[in-house]
């Protein structure tokens, strides 16, 4: 198993007709996506790349038995479009749209309602799930790919891999696949100040997986994120976790890149990420660049205690 | 940017909009202007003689106050001679660093006579994705030092984002800030435009420190900081065009103007990453290797050939960089962008510095090839990140 994302997922693109959605519903299918449909409102009857379009997500959902979909509409209208993904209750919405006003992801969490009140998907009857929106999608290697993330990098395995950056979530996923570790499921939650889905609300679903052996948790300063997380790890994890923090030479105050990353009154500091993550139990990794060799290392170790301890 | 910073009095001027109570004033962008601001707002004001006023020097900064930043005079020459010291010199507060901003402008404020100072301020929870009050009784200060030293009072009252403050809330702050009924009603008038201007403006912050409550007992926004939503403008074009392009740094504004995040830092290793989180972790791995990053700077995942260029000349702008770090992986971004990027940035800006190139991912082959072709430039490759923070940190001592 992996989590979110597998054989029976059937995608749709929202906005499929502009540069982006195009270009990567061809990526999407070459690597093995069942991207059924997309959706381009007046654009019905077009195909794309093979995939045929409808104007709305409800009409396009009920002729293709679509259970996820992926938004690349810009940002303007991406409120509506992720208002009308929920509405036609698309199961898995992955929203990879940059630059989406913070009043409209409020509206959008307020639709959502909290967890436990959630509106359930049509099929499953599971609450509707939302990751993004500026992520980078999720990846279960060799299955299915909703987003932009390189298909290459990865290779099917065990670890589960989260992260709230994009370019750097695929370096770490390329380490780890150079190092032989596959990957379960490899998901960006996003950089945005309100996101869909937390690490705490995808650490749940990985401890819960059966393929997954370990996770990687890839965190950078600004905002609470990685604090929670460590408290949910502290409490419900068995799982071996593993982090690295980008920004520990940030400047306070200065933002760098995502809305997220800001240090905010002493909240948020890569110095108090870390001790937190590790007071936790998680092992922190100092380099960027250690990331796939530190966690072949430790899990090596924790499978062959003997060999680790002569080697 | 993520947000853009209003002045006090931009964000008076929509307070009043609002119908939230503020001191007379009047702007004056010129030390010329100043004598006649002040003579209107002594009218303004009912003419009372002697007319004392504030002058405040309008920077995006706090702590203005300790820094000889709000003056006070009694005349228009004393008016004229306090705008036109303070419009002549950079400001240096505790929040500008030690290079301070500009002034761009001041405002001539009547002077109230204060009973108490309390903090109302609507910002956003993030993690409950919900707008949230924040009030305290501890107006006038530092309010995350009385958030640390004295938590009990700041009071935190979410807002439901289709309600607004219900009267319930407005009854809880009032009691808890010490109003009285009449204040109270003032204050539920105030917490209702308060959150029409988040609303209206997609704010991402309104603070009023101190809101004060005057020897008249009256509730005045006596301060006012604004910050939008950088995301929103779009829709706000009228807010858009009160941006003041002095308050901000000239790199970080040029970069931004093209589309790239940029921050400079204090050290000689320049730096050029697509993605702010691959490029803080290259900052990193560069102060782990021993050297220091001059600038953050994510070229953004869909850059073109024109944008590395010109990134290049940013990150050359800076005088102190004596190596350059490259690293590049390629998703939507091609390596051989990157590539011809470099090519051409080194043959219209004669680069003499090192370039240390890390590129992976998308067309990383057909990128490698073209580099392996130039000439004139300082060229060392690295296949890995530690390996090319390594050579990078070398090349600059």
């Amino acid at each position: 198993m992996s989590i979110l994302v597998g054989n029976d997922t059937r995608v749709l693109v929202q906005g499929i007709t502009g540069q982006a959605g195009a270009f990567h519903t061809e990526k999407m299918l070459e690597y093995g996506t069942r991207v059924v449909g997309g959706v381009t409102p007046g654009k019905r009857g077009q195909l794309v790349h093979g995939v045929p379009v409808f104007n709305t997500v409800r009409e396009a959902a009920e002729a293709t038995g679509a259970n996820a979909s992926v938004i690349f509409v810009p940002a303007r209208f991406a409120c509506d479009a992720i208002l009308e993904a929920i509405d036609a209750q698309v199961a898995l919405i992955v929203v990879i749209t940059e630059g989406i006003p913070t009043l409209d992801m409020v509206r959008v969490r307020k639709r959502l309602g909290p967890p436990a009140q959630r509106p359930s998907a049509g099929q499953t009857g599971l609450p509707i799930r939302l990751i993004g929106p500026n992520c980078p999608g999720l990846t279960t290697p060799g299955v299915c790919k909703l987003g932009i993330m390189p298909g290459y990098i990865h290779a099917p395995g065990g670890i589960g891999v989260l992260s709230r950056s994009g370019t750097l979530t695929y370096d770490a996923v390329y380490q780890l696949t150079q190092a032989g570790l596959g990957q379960s499921t490899c998901i960006g939650i996003g950089g945005d100040p309100v996101l869909g889905s937390s690490f705490v609300d995808l650490l749940k679903l990985l401890e819960q997986d059966s393929q997954t052996e370990a996770v990687v948790l890839i965190g950078e300063i600004g905002v609470t994120e990685e604090e929670e997380a460590a408290s949910f790890i502290r409490a419900h994890m068995r799982k071996p976790v593993f982090a690295f923090v980008a920004g520990r030479m940030a400047p306070r105050e200065k933002r760098m890149g995502h809305a997220g990353a800001i240090i905010a009154g002493g909240r948020g500091t890569a110095a108090e990420k870390i001790e937190t993550l590790r007071q936790a139990g998680v092992t922190v990794i100092d380099s960027p660049a250690a990331i796939g060799q530190t966690v072949k290392t430790a899990l090596g170790a924790l499978r062959n205690p003997k060999a680790a301890r002569v080697g | 940017m993520f947000s853009m910073k209003l002045h006090e009095y931009q964000a008076k001027q929509l307070f009043a909009s609002a119908q939230i109570p503020v001191p007379r004033g009047r702007v004056a962008q010129l030390a010329e202007e100043a004598a006649s601001a002040y003579t209107a707002l002594k009218q303004a004001c009912g003419n009372p003689d002697p007319f004392v006023c504030n002058v405040k020097a309008q920077v995006h900064a706090g702590g203005r106050g300790k820094a000889g930043g709000i003056l006070i005079a009694k005349s228009a020459q004393e008016a004229t001679a306090h705008a036109r010291q303070l419009l002549s010199r950079r400001l240096v507060t505790a929040q500008t660093g030690p290079e301070g901003l500009p002034v761009s402008a001041v405002l001539l404020e009547e002077r109230l006579a204060l009973a108490r100072e309390l903090y109302l301020a609507l910002t956003l929870d993030r993690f409950d994705a919900s707008p949230m009050l924040l009030a305290s009784h501890l107006g006038g200060m530092d309010i995350e030092a009385v958030a640390v030293s004295q938590p009990k009072a700041l009071i935190r009252e979410p807002v439901a984002i289709d309600a607004g403050p219900t009267p319930a809330v407005s009854a809880r702050l009032a009691a808890a800030l010490g109003c009285s009924d009449e204040q109270g009603e003032t204050l539920a008038r105030v917490l209702a435009g308060l959150w029409q201007l988040f609303l209206r403006c997609d704010a991402a912050l309104i603070e009023v420190n101190p809101l004060v409550i005057t020897e008249e007992k009256r509730l005045v926004a006596l301060d006012a900081k604004m910050t939008l939503d950088d995301n929103a403008l779009f829709r706000h074009p009228e807010l858009a065009a009160l941006r003041d392009e002095r308050q901000e740094h000239p790199l970080e504004l040029e970069a931004a103007r093209i589309g790239i995040s940029y921050v400079g830092l204090s050290g000689n290793i320049g730096c050029l990453v697509n993605g702010a989180g691959l490029a803080m972790a290259t900052n990193d791995i560069i102060t782990l290797a021993g050297g220091e990053p001059a600038n953050f700077l994510d070229v953004g995942g869909g850059a073109n050939v024109e944008q590395v260029t010109k990134a290049f000349g940013i990150i050359l702008r800076d005088s102190r960089v004596n190596a350059i770090l490259v690293n590049i992986f390629g998703g939507i971004m091609r390596c051989d962008w990157i590539a011809q990027g470099l090519l051409n940035a080194s043959q219209a800006l004669q680069v003499k510095v090192p370039v240390v190139v890390r590129l992976q991912g998308t067309n990383v082959e057909e990128g490698r090839r073209l580099l392996r072709q130039s000439q004139g430039l300082k060229l060392v490759s690295a296949d890995e990140l530690a390996e090319a923070a390594h050579k990078a940190v070398e090349l600059a001592r």
